[in-house]
């Protein structure tokens, strides 16, 4: 379980956005999550509740978008998209794949708010 | 008020990505490989590292740095073997991360071939954290069961080579190696396997030598 120690990554991010904007509150963060990246959905949101108390996103929405594994056949120029670890391509069946989606895990939008106009 | 929507594309390793890539240029310039190891607790790496140990005693120079939730144990067996080790307790943390690794580098001889990192236990975290090594081994044992590549596909995935340990036991165990690193395969094509008994020396010189092999590619600018 290394959630927590992303999820305070991910804060460190926030903060930096934050500042670099003169926000006060960060309202929404969008993360995108590959089904390959070792983080696990449910356990970032859990890790999201309780380290967000106290912080400036406080109050955040947390959406996390689940980005499937794309492979790419070098052999045959076929994309597929894979859900399960038969790394294999769907048209040829080469095994040559290259991963080209799928092992991220990025902070993808930041909702923020600032005081003033 | 006002409220604004950043895109950012961030992404979440990239701090530990940044601290592993000058790590590896660190090692590099300084003609060391360092060789990350990946297993489930009880697989065997500390006793793989004390086999090689013996091995290379006399022709190559090792460190070694040892990754535990808690204790010195492990460590405290390398130096046994006249090896300098470094034991990093991560408190609870599941994995290395290469900031760590950072931390040790300084104190680290110069004049070493081989820097080993022995990973905490544990075949899912540590697959997501480049140390900054050159080569990575994934480590499964007899004991565990010949279907775990296909459920953790990750360590395998991210790994160079699988070393199969503790082959000495393979008479009593359902253990298949040809299924193991079939299906290893089938995650990784090109993953290399080696079946090792550290306990009776059984497949240790085709390692070594592969590991002398990476040593000397990286030192001929060829890694």
């Amino acid at each position: 379980m290394h959630e927590l120690s992303l999820v305070a990554s991910m804060f460190a991010i926030l903060e930096e956005q934050a500042r670099a904007h003169g926000a006060t509150r960060v309202t929404a963060v969008v993360l995108k999550v590959g089904v390959m990246s070792g983080a696990v959905p449910d356990l970032l949101e859990s890790a999201f509740e309780a380290y967000r108390k106290g912080t400036l996103a406080e109050g955040a929405r947390l959406e996390i978008v689940v980005v499937p594994v794309k492979l790419r056949c070098p052999d045959c120029g076929g994309s597929t998209v894979r859900e399960d670890t038969d790394f294999s391509c769907s048209a040829c069946g080469s095994r040559r794949v290259e991963i080209v989606e799928g092992r991220d895990l990025v902070v993808d939008k930041i909702e923020l708010e600032t005081d003033g106009a | 008020m006002t409220v604004k929507t950043l895109t950012v594309v961030h992404d979440l390793l990239a701090t530990n990505k940044q601290a592993a890539a000058a790590i590896r240029g660190e090692l590099r310039g300084r003609g060391i490989l360092a060789v990350n190891l990946l297993s489930s607790p009880g697989s065997g790496k500390t006793t793989l590292l004390e086999a090689l140990a013996d091995r290379f005693r006399g022709r190559f120079r090792l460190a070694v740095i040892e990754g535990d939730i808690e204790t010195e144990r492990d460590a405290e067996r390398i130096r046994a073997k006249g090896v300098p080790a470094w034991q990093i307790t991560t408190g609870g943390a599941c994995h290395l991360e290469a900031r760590m690794i950072g931390k040790v580098l300084a104190g680290i001889p110069a004049d070493i071939d081989f820097l080993f990192i022995e990973n905490v236990g544990n075949l899912v975290c540590p697959a997501s954290y480049d140390l900054g090594e050159q080569v990575r081994l994934v480590l499964l044992s007899s004991p565990e069961g010949d279907d775990k590549p296909a459920k953790y596909p990750q360590a395998f995935l991210s790994a160079d080579a699988l070393v199969l340990t503790k082959a000495d036991l393979l008479p009593y165990l359902p253990f298949d190696p040809a299924r193991a690193s079939a299906e290893a395969r089938a995650i990784k094509p090109a993953l290399r396997v080696f079946t090792v008994s550290a306990l009776r020396g059984e497949g240790l010189d085709e390692l070594a030598a592969w590991l002398v092999d990476a040593l000397e590619r990286l030192r001929s600018g060829h890694a």
